[in-house]
């Protein structure tokens, strides 16, 4: 007695059956899976409490990136434009994210906590041009529309910065 | 009483539309059915429940680029695509969805065309539609159309014959090659599946492999062969072999319900509706076997359908033409 037939006969059994269970597709813009706090997304750069920048331009980051998608020229700090808060500022800061990796070694590299990677990787634009993120956007706040897993429910201490972006 | 040529131009236009649509929302059917079945969504987005995404499919293939390998050759290239689709349109023709009716004294038959050897012509449409198939392969000058073209032919060549005579068991019950004779037995009858059992199952297992369709959809497999014959055609000439495939299959489950399951038959006389429902299990069930079983490999399947399915389509047809004489 083959089981051939009658195996072929249950898979088609199995089959049917499926048709009334509930399917397991995740509806990606009505159900958003949280990420987890350390999760690698767009770049942020960070100011002091008294609004001058941290990031000096030294292009610790630029050098670090194993992409080359950081673009950092620096510039003089003068007395009446006081940008940051060491000896020089970094005038243009450009990353182009459809190059970047998201591997986090710029926010390793610099020693100035200027840079961090953030939890936001819904980054789509229409043009290539548009994807060349400067330092305005950079500094700017993201938009948030990622949802984050509670960092409580992780017991690596996270620092302050993290909750915030 | 026979028809008005006018009646019949209409109710052509009507009925290719019918098809035409039919092939659409087959495509729908196939990708929401398959998915349910493999535990997700069909297509959800373009309109409710996907509803719109046949048109979506189109104005995609309609804008794409239609190229061409520079090597093909010229009008037999343009034409296969044509040939298939026409066939397999054509070939719907004869399969009878209705009684007949008369309306204020007009004849409307429930075919669009009448034939006397109706089957016979299906057949034969089958075949000529092969030649789509062969000469969009070779005209693409491609290695993969090529082989995808000569393996999807042959395959097509040897369940045809097993297909033919799976229906002979038929013909003789029905005493005609007229289709819609065929249903009419049916109706006084019994519908032919309950003597003709064997003859069903050989002629589902041939149509399965007459329209390339799972298991036995080896040569255009994408794993296997990139895609057969349609490799090197894109934009709305793709879209041409996809609609003679899927026609194809619409018009072969259309004969499995016709010849097999007394086509449109039914309690409280709606004819059209019990066939459109029919012939809707029918391809339910293509596409449930697609979704349940595993690709047969073309040794496998050249040999099931020469040393296997060939012996037990005569051997069906012999035994029904000895009991219908001696009994």
């Amino acid at each position: 007695m083959s089981p051939q037939p009658y195996s072929t006969l249950k898979g088609f059994g199995v089959t049917f059956k499926q048709i009334f269970k509930k399917p397991i597709t995740q509806q990606y813009p009505e159900f958003k899976r949280p990420v987890y706090p350390r999760f690698r997304g767009r770049h942020r750069l960070w100011m002091h409490a008294n609004g001058l920048e941290k990031c000096v331009g030294c292009s610790l980051c630029a050098a670090a990136c194993p992409a080359d998608c950081i673009r950092v020229v620096p510039a003089e700090n003068t007395p009446d434009n006081r940008v940051s808060a060491g000896e020089r500022y970094a005038r243009i800061y450009e990353i182009n994210m459809s190059r970047c990796i998201f591997c986090g070694y710029c926010e390793l590299a610099c020693p100035f906590d200027a840079i961090t990677l953030g939890n936001e990787f819904e980054l789509s634009e229409y043009n290539r041009d548009d994807q060349i993120y400067t330092k305005d956007m950079l500094l700017a706040a993201p938009v948030k529309r990622t949802p984050v897993a509670d960092p409580v429910l992780y017991d690596t201490p996270i620092p302050f910065y993290k909750t915030d972006s | 009483m026979t028809e008005p040529w006018w009646i019949s131009i209409i109710k052509a236009i009507v009925m290719v539309n019918v098809v035409l649509v039919g092939f659409a929302y087959l495509t729908w059917l196939e990708r929401k059915l398959l998915g349910r079945m493999q535990l997700r969504y069909g297509p959800n987005r373009a309109g409710p429940f996907g509803l719109l995404q046949p048109f979506a499919d189109l104005v995609k293939l309609v804008r794409k680029e239609a190229f061409a390998p520079s090597s093909a050759i010229g009008i037999p290239y343009i034409l296969a695509p044509i040939i298939a689709a026409f066939t397999a349109i054509a070939a719907f023709s004869v399969i009878p969805f209705g009684p007949g009716w008369t309306v204020h004294g007009w004849r409307i038959n429930g075919v669009v065309a009448n034939v006397s050897i109706g089957l016979l012509l299906i057949f034969a449409l089958g075949s000529v539609g092969i030649y789509g198939f062969i000469v969009g392969g070779w005209s693409s000058e491609s290695k993969y159309s090529i082989l995808g073209s000569m393996r999807t032919c042959a395959q097509l060549v040897s369940y045809e014959v097993s297909l033919a005579l799976s229906v002979l068991g038929v013909v003789i019950l029905g005493r005609s090659l007229n289709l819609s004779e065929i249903v009419h037995r049916q109706g006084e009858v019994l519908p032919f599946v309950i003597p003709q059992f064997v003859g069903m199952v050989i002629f589902f297992i041939g149509g399965i492999a007459e329209t390339s369709r799972a298991p036995f959809d080896l040569p255009e497999a994408e794993q296997e062969l990139v895609a057969g014959y349609h490799t090197e055609y894109s934009g709305i000439r793709w879209g041409l072999f996809q609609m003679a495939e899927y026609i194809n299959l619409i018009t072969l489950s259309a004969l499995l319900v016709t010849l097999f399951f007394s086509g449109w038959h039914g309690p409280w006389g709606l004819g059209p509706l019990w066939f459109f429902l029919k012939l809707f299990g029918a391809l339910s069930v293509f596409i449930w076997l697609r979704a349940t079983m595993p690709r047969l490999r073309y040794d496998q399947l050249m040999r099931f359908g020469w040393k296997v399915l060939l012996p037990v389509a005569t051997i069906n047809a012999v035994v029904t033409a000895l009991v219908v004489v001696w009994v």
